[in-house]
């Protein structure tokens, strides 16, 4: 017992010692929640609108004026006919263009039908079918206020509203995701880092001498970074619920319980690296290339992986932050219980203890 | 029962040999040197030994126990020093012999008596981290660490490697103290001339073992005459003297030229006479003891005839 504390106060030396670890370990995980959450954001704000279409006309001038209102909308111009928007595209003047039909309002009040056009900017395709569904939702809008008064039956549009994130924001999806990634790169590369700067140091060898079982050497590495982790969750939740106005629906208990879960999980996957890396430089790589971008990638972060091919989906399924992901975004935003994220729990609990018998099983006691 | 046993032990990386059917028996309480030069396969014997490599084939006992069965209990009683420096750069001087001393379950204050010697030199130094150490107390601190648990048998690695001459002699100063306490010690390293200061020594050349007595007994084995020559100029002279085939080899040897001569063929000054006339005014030539390295150069040379 005494050789465990004595390792593990070693440990926490070597982290409190080197600046460059407490910046990875203790400032990154501050710096991303926060980028992540204000300047890394796929909400649109203040999308330009033209409109094409003849403003004397009661209802387009009513309709303009809607779109004008909303707070992610403004309109910048008013062309004369639909192929000026192609010009207006190209010179990055306006992103989504709302065309009317001639004689807008007379054949809205005689056929109860009038058509309305509107042009994404599709080289940009994600932001350009948000400023779309903006731009529809003010127009189903219109819609209903027009009908309502001239009190005719039209088709009916259909109102769209988000659970559980009625305004859209992005750092709703980007809060578990980063949390996903920190604990994953805290544990995994600092975990891989610190076991091989001691192969490389030769201190390894030293240690494998010494009566110290190798499990003492793994836990002994891993409890400082759990440690570390434990202290990241809890500023990552603090930062998202308090500067970034991410709501904590579920139980805490439950999602400490989940971080711990999946903390385990990085320390295994970190612990294999450690085995296959014999420099921290391979240490690195493998954490970077083989780890956070595939965890960027193919977790949901940022692309979502039901639109991957079914080849990806599946790689998808084997990185553990995906599942983690998911639970927290359940917990976290949705508010569930343990009997609504069970299968992802039993997944993670499967793959983290594949992962900690084979690394510990493949931590040599030898050089 | 000699305190390490080794019976014909080999090793081998891929395509390279690092021993080959190597056999030692070093007694208990003597200071054992393996001298060879680098990739002579000194590491690999001794991470054999202290239980960090398996052997390909053969057997070694430490104390009796087998570097593969018993290694647990092997560990807990030598004290090892790697080659390079392997202590915690990051940590000060008082918290890497701490630490050690934890893992092998024991404490500084306990075993304070037993490294108090060493200690004491860099106890001034204490607070300092390891890392800004000089070479010299570098390597007290890494022979306090492996001595702090009281280990009966010690296996330094190159010890000497890197550190300056004032070290070396204190150090191994250092080691005849921690063999009157009774510690076997096997030391390697590269210099010949620390050779002569162990108990009985190995030479040790690409993984065979070439020679294995007492320095004394391995200098008196030496087969021929040596004699020393100098002169100037010096390359041209040992050109010279490469020419001429009444003479067996001829070394550089610092400021010197070794001439190995077969007994009864020249005296010391004949040659000198025929060398001064070869325009070599001011060369001398004197007879001399061969030391270990004449000998190791002359087995090494033996050895490769041989293969």
């Amino acid at each position: 017992m005494k050789e465990f504390l004595s390792f593990i106060k070693k440990e926490f030396r070597h982290i409190f010692r080197d600046r460059r670890t407490i910046l990875i370990v203790l400032v990154m995980p501050i710096v991303q929640i926060i980028l992540f959450g204000f300047a890394v954001s796929t909400e649109v704000h203040d999308a330009r609108v033209d409109v094409v279409g003849d403003l004397a006309d009661p209802s387009v001038r009513q309709t303009v004026a809607r779109i004008d209102q909303n707070p992610y909308l403004h309109v910048t111009a008013v062309l004369g006919s639909v192929a000026e928007v192609a010009e207006r595209f190209r010179a990055g003047k306006s992103d989504v263009a709302v065309c009317f039909e001639r004689n807008f309002d007379e054949r809205l009040r005689h056929y109860d039908k009038a058509f309305i056009r509107i042009l994404g900017d599709g080289s940009d395709p994600n932001t350009a079918q948000m400023i779309v569904n903006y731009v529809n939702g003010v127009l189903s809008t219109v819609q209903s206020e027009l009908s309502a008064s001239e009190g005719t039956q039209t088709a009916s549009f259909p109102h769209v509203q988000y659970m559980y994130n009625p305004a859209v924001r992005s750092s709703y999806n980007f809060v578990p995701g980063v949390m996903g990634l920190i604990l994953m790169l805290v544990c995994s590369m600092m975990t891989a880092i610190s076991i091989v700067r001691e192969k490389e140091s030769g201190t390894l060898e030293l240690l494998l001498v010494s009566p110290i079982r190798p499990v003492g050497v793994i836990v002994s590495k891993a409890i400082p970074y759990l440690a570390l982790s434990l202290i990241n969750l809890v500023t990552i939740l603090l930062l998202a619920r308090f500067v970034l106005g991410v709501p904590l629906r579920g139980s805490l208990f439950l999602l400490a319980v989940m971080s711990v879960l999946f903390i385990l999980a990085s320390l295994g996957i970190g612990l294999l690296i450690s085995v296959v890396s014999a420099t921290q430089k391979t240490a690195l790589l493998i954490s970077g290339m083989g780890l956070t971008m595939p965890t960027m990638i193919f977790s949901g972060i940022i692309f979502p992986c039901e639109s991957m091919p079914v080849i990806l989906q599946y790689v998808s399924d084997i990185i553990p932050a995906k599942w983690y992901i998911i639970m927290v975004k359940k917990i976290m935003i949705e508010g569930v219980g343990f009997s609504y994220i069970y299968p992802e729990f039993i997944i993670l609990l499967v793959m983290t203890l594949f992962l900690l018998v084979v690394s510990v099983r493949l931590f040599k006691r030898r050089l | 029962m000699g305190a390490i046993e080794v019976d014909e032990v080999s090793k081998r990386y891929g395509t390279c040999q690092a021993l080959e059917r190597v056999s030692l028996d070093i007694r208990a309480g003597e200071i054992y040197g393996l001298i060879g030069p680098d990739g002579a396969g000194k590491t690999s014997l001794f991470r054999i030994l202290v239980t960090l490599l398996l052997p390909d084939s053969g057997h070694a006992r430490v104390e009796g126990l087998d570097v593969v069965k018993d290694f647990m209990a092997i560990r807990r009683r030598i004290g090892y020093m790697p080659g390079r420096f392997s202590l915690y750069q990051d940590l000060t001087v008082a918290e890497n012999l701490d630490f050690f001393a934890t893992m092998f379950g024991t404490t500084v204050a306990d075993n304070y008596e037993n490294i108090r010697e060493i200690y004491s030199q860099i106890e001034p130094f204490r607070d300092r981290r390891a890392g800004k150490l000089s070479g010299g107390m570098k390597q007290k601190l890494a022979l306090c660490c492996a001595l702090v648990h009281r280990p009966t048998v010690l296996f330094l690695d190159e010890p000497t490697t890197g550190v300056d001459a004032v070290s070396r002699k204190e150090f191994w100063n250092m080691l005849y103290r921690i063999r009157e306490a009774g510690v076997t010690i096997l030391v390697s390293t590269p210099y010949m001339d620390e050779a002569s200061l162990c108990d009985r020594i190995s030479l040790i050349q690409q993984g065979h073992i070439i020679e294995t007595g007492t320095p004394a007994a391995i200098v008196a084995q030496y087969p021929h005459r040596l004699f020393g020559v100098s002169g100037h100029p010096a390359y041209p002279l040992l050109k010279y003297l490469r020419r001429r085939n009444d003479l067996l080899r001829c070394f550089s040897f610092g400021s010197e030229h070794h001439v190995a001569v077969a007994p009864g063929t020249i005296a010391p000054d004949e040659l000198q006479t025929q060398i001064r006339a070869a325009g070599f005014s001011d060369a001398t030539v004197h007879e001399i003891e061969p030391n270990i390295e004449d000998c190791f150069m002359e087995l090494a040379k033996k050895e490769r005839q041989k293969a």
